[in-house]
């Protein structure tokens, strides 16, 4: 099946795959959006520990989902991942640590002889919140600012900035998009405890902790949006294969795929309803209708700065290091095997729901935390 | 672009090793007691006796504190590769992707999802289905160990690519060949043997424990023997992978097997060696003794290499300055053709820049034939192609003591079991608590021997790890290494001071 299609196209899957899973990471880090908001929505012990425990059934899902993102990264994109992993150093070394004080957090916390703390293992939490959400917008948005890196004949790369990463903070619309998912996270966060959690003061205040995040979501986001459709983008000239700077390139990209268009606007409008239906109405509804506008809006920025002849990480240092999804890949071959490796992923994405529908069959309370005997 | 800085290098190296030693810290009890657990809930859920199901609670709670910082330490391993060895990660990623990406879809999914329900479950769903996700936890496990040692048994034996000199990479030709390597089928088959037989010794251990303290001894008796016989048939098929291993070893890497060895010179009927201690700082160049003292057991190398007692196994000293009796090339040939190789590499790209098509041809004619030595190019002087002999050659024979040790005891803890008598045998409870910490360093010793063994090399004979660093300073790996070494011993000493409190307070009555 996959054998029959050009490099070209297998190229274009794979982006379409990355980008879906980027996409279902972005909504699984509700997660850490919502241990950001541990001392906001639960202001006592008994509260706290449901907060805890609420998303502690689901931080593998975020966990393997970003150790599968990378692999498939790797797979499919290997300069990418040479590029960016081993440049903007430091940028994913501080995310990396998030997840590390992350995974032991939940176990941890609450256990005789931890060493650190309770205290200790929860600022983990909202360490671990904080800067994976925030550094992830960072990076995504450096597809669209670009790094300042250079590329030799052998295709081995070399970050030129001294900071290795750290500079990407000193980008306005870095940092607008960095502040957008982190905000975006503590919406979803927030939605998902007033979902699946029994406790009125926890779901008085998520619906709060919603309306103030999505605000401020709406506002950095928009301001990234600005940035990015009125900004020279980073494109390749089909017939030469060469990269220039093409005026409005991102709108061009929205204009010119317009099913993306579509896609991305009615994201946008289910994650404001949800945000209107969470924060104003209250409802338990609100989460799954913003997860539903957070999978296509994060997927559509991951087309558009990808396809459409986009260099989908833009070199700064020399435009022509510039990555593509045509000279940043794996060879045919590879590219087609695990084209049918991801045929798997329906299969995964079932079991996943299956799971997901009995550990939510009954709401989190005191008495079902007791009732299962697992208690973080 | 070159990276000449050695310190950048060692930097890394010592990240990446400290990283995966904490990380195998943590992984061998979470494959071994996923399975025991696994057997221990099929029995209840057969037997219907309670005391089973509180026994698969207990050690399904120990397995819970441990795989957290599993999970933790192997994050950081797989984006390492990115973060540290970019070099590498561009060279062959096309090959050395697929398995970690087949990983995190087919198998790490598989166990981080069910094991939700496995935690969580117990009373929201059926005692068939819960089961039915505790054993599909042990079957992630499984899966994600085979795809993680497909990638790593591809470093030592590189089947299946080429090498496209257009893009300057290794690239995958044929998926089943790196998938099903004979090296990856035995690396697989040993190391998860070897985990399963850590995760046992722990159980044994901490069910004596019990035992001596006369405590929960229903309990500890019912530990015991799963955790006895699961881990006697373990040792059993740790025993005959370690053979399969090293004859893989043996024709794929014989440098390392020499330096496992302690194989100088190369001989015929060339023994295994008992016990040895080596004579420090001789060159290998040195024909003299290089051993203090030595034990040793005639033919049984070559036998174990090339299953005949008679066979020719070359020597260290055969491998870097050649033999041509044998038919062995010395190591200075292979680095000029890897030299040749190299700038006929650098022409073609010239040349293709050029679009001079006649010059092109010539050069990769000149690279294809002199391709398979393009590593040895990376190479300084012959003697770089032979590893750390005293950390290889300890720790081969240290591990392999251990191994024949732990058969031992579990047949006598066995034997005691039979007759009924192991609770009245105090030594012998003693014996299996103190050898818990055993089995780890039984089990670190392999990787060492596996990982300093390959050395110089990242590819065996194709990429030296000298060439495949990132471009960092090495001040901020420098860094990164303290504040990795830092977390990850505070976390460790958390995990252990957790671990004791739990089995201090033993399982709910």
């Amino acid at each position: 099946m996959f054998e029959t299609m050009t490099l070209a196209a297998l190229q274009q899957y794979w982006w379409i795959i990355i980008s879906l899973i980027g996409a279902i990471l972005v909504f699984l880090m509700f997660v850490q959006g919502g241990q950001t908001l541990l001392f906001q929505v639960a202001k006592t012990e008994d509260e706290r520990t449901l907060v805890v425990n609420a998303l502690g059934r689901k931080w593998e899902l975020t966990f393997t989902t970003l150790v599968t993102f990378g692999g498939a990264f790797f797979a499919s994109f290997p300069l990418f991942y040479a590029t960016s992993f081993g440049g903007a150093y430091w940028v994913w070394t501080i995310i990396l640590f998030g997840f590390i004080a992350q995974a032991v957090s939940y176990e941890y916390r609450k256990k005789q002889g931890n060493v650190l703390g309770t205290k200790v293992y929860e600022f983990f939490q909202i360490a671990n919140g904080f800067f994976a959400s925030f550094f992830i917008g960072i990076i995504v948005s450096s597809f669209f600012t670009g790094s300042y890196f250079l590329v030799d004949k052998f295709n081995l790369s070399a970050w030129m900035a001294g900071s290795y990463g750290l500079e990407l903070m000193f980008n306005t619309q870095n940092i607008s998009l960095g502040f957008a998912i982190f905000c975006l996270t503590r919406v979803t966060g927030a939605m998902f405890l007033m979902k699946y959690i029994e406790n009125k003061e926890i779901s008085e205040r998520s619906a709060n902790q919603i309306l103030i995040n999505g605000l401020c979501f709406v506002l950095f986001f928009l301001l990234f949006l600005g940035i990015l459709i009125t900004k020279d983008g980073f494109a390749i000239d089909p017939n030469t294969g060469k990269m220039y700077m093409e005026p409005l390139k991102y709108l061009h990209n929205f204009m010119q795929m317009p099913a993306i268009l579509a896609i991305f606007l009615l994201g946008v409008l289910l994650v404001i309803f949800g945000i209107f239906k969470g924060g104003i109405q209250k409802s338990s509804t609100a989460f799954w209708i913003t997860i539903f506008g957070v999978i296509p809006v994060v997927f559509s920025l991951f087309i558009i700065a990808g396809l459409n002849n986009t260099a989908f990480y833009p070199s700064t240092y020399n435009l022509e290091s510039s990555l593509t999804i045509y000279n940043a890949s794996s060879s045919k071959y590879t590219l087609t095997i695990m084209s049918y490796v991801s045929l798997f992923i329906p299969v995964v994405l079932a079991y996943i729901w299956y799971i997901w529908r009995v550990m939510a069959k009954k709401k989190i309370n005191k008495e079902e935390l007791e009732d299962t005997g697992h208690i973080y | 672009m070159s990276i000449s800085d050695i310190s950048l290098v060692d930097w890394s190296r010592a990240q990446f090793a400290l990283t995966s030693i904490y990380h195998w810290l943590f992984v061998p009890l979470t494959l071994g007691l996923s399975f025991i657990m696994a057997i221990m809930e099929s029995i209840y859920v057969k037997t219907g006796n309670e005391e089973w199901r509180k026994t698969t609670k207990f050690w399904m709670k120990l397995f819970g504190i441990n795989f957290a910082i599993g999970a933790a330490t192997g994050i950081i391993l797989e984006f390492e590769f990115g973060t540290n060895w970019s070099n590498y990660s561009w060279i062959v990623g096309d090959v050395f992707g697929a398995p970690l990406a087949i990983e995190g879809i087919l198998a790490f999914f598989l166990e981080s999802t069910f094991i939700v329900l496995m935690f969580f479950g117990w009373n929201k769903v059926g005692k068939k289905t819960h089961l039915l996700s505790t054993w599909l936890v042990t079957i992630g496990s499984i899966l994600s160990s085979w795809w993680i040692l497909v990638a790593n048994a591809w470093m030592n034996d590189p089947v299946g690519m080429q090498f496209n000199p257009d893009t300057a990479r290794c690239e995958m030709v044929n998926f089943w060949q790196v998938a099903f390597s004979p090296f990856a089928i035995h690396k697989f088959w040993h190391t998860i043997t070897s985990a399963y037989v850590v995760a046992a010794l722990f159980v044994v251990g901490v069910s004596s424990w019990y035992l001596i303290k006369k405590r929960h001894e229903s309990f500890a008796k019912k530990s015991i023997l799963v955790g006895a016989i699961f881990g006697f048939v373990a040792t059993m098929l740790v025993t005959v992978s370690g053979d399969t291993s090293t004859f893989q070893v043996a024709h794929k890497q014989p440098v390392k097997l020499a330096a496992m060895e302690g194989l100088f010179i190369g001989k015929t009927r060339a023994p295994i060696i008992a016990l040895a201690v080596l004579r420090p700082n001789v060159p290998i160049s040195d024909t003299v003794n290089h051993f203090i003292f030595k034990m040793e057991m005639p033919g049984m190398l070559s036998k174990l290499g090339y299953r005949d007692k008679n066979a020719f196994v070359p020597g260290i000293y055969d491998l870097v300055y050649g033999n041509q009796y044998q038919g062995i090339e010395p190591v200075f040939k292979r680095m000029e053709r890897g030299t040749i190789a190299m700038i006929a590499l650098n022409k073609y790209k010239e040349a293709k820049e050029d679009n001079d098509t006649s010059e092109m041809r010539l050069s990769l004619a000149e690279f294809r034939t002199n391709y398979p030595d393009l590593g040895y190019a990376y190479l300084d002087k012959p003697e770089d192609v032979v590893p750390n002999i005293p950390i290889t050659f300890y720790s081969f024979h240290l591990m392999v003591g251990l191994g024949f040790y732990f058969v031992i005891l579990l047949l006598v803890i066995l034997f005691f079991l039979w007759r009924k008598t192991l609770i009245k045998r105090k030594l012998i409870l003693w014996l299996a608590v103190l050898t818990i910490p055993l089995g780890y360093i039984a089990t670190e010793l392999g990787w060492i021997v596996a990982e300093v063994g390959r050395q110089p090399w990242a590819i065996q004979d194709l990429l030296t790890v000298s060439k495949a660093t990132s471009h960092l300073s090495t001040l901020s790996v420098q860094i990164t290494f303290i504040l990795f070494a830092i977390l990850f011993t505070v976390l460790f000493l958390a995990d252990i001071r957790i671990l004791l409190k739990q089995i201090k307070n033993g399982p709910k009555e």
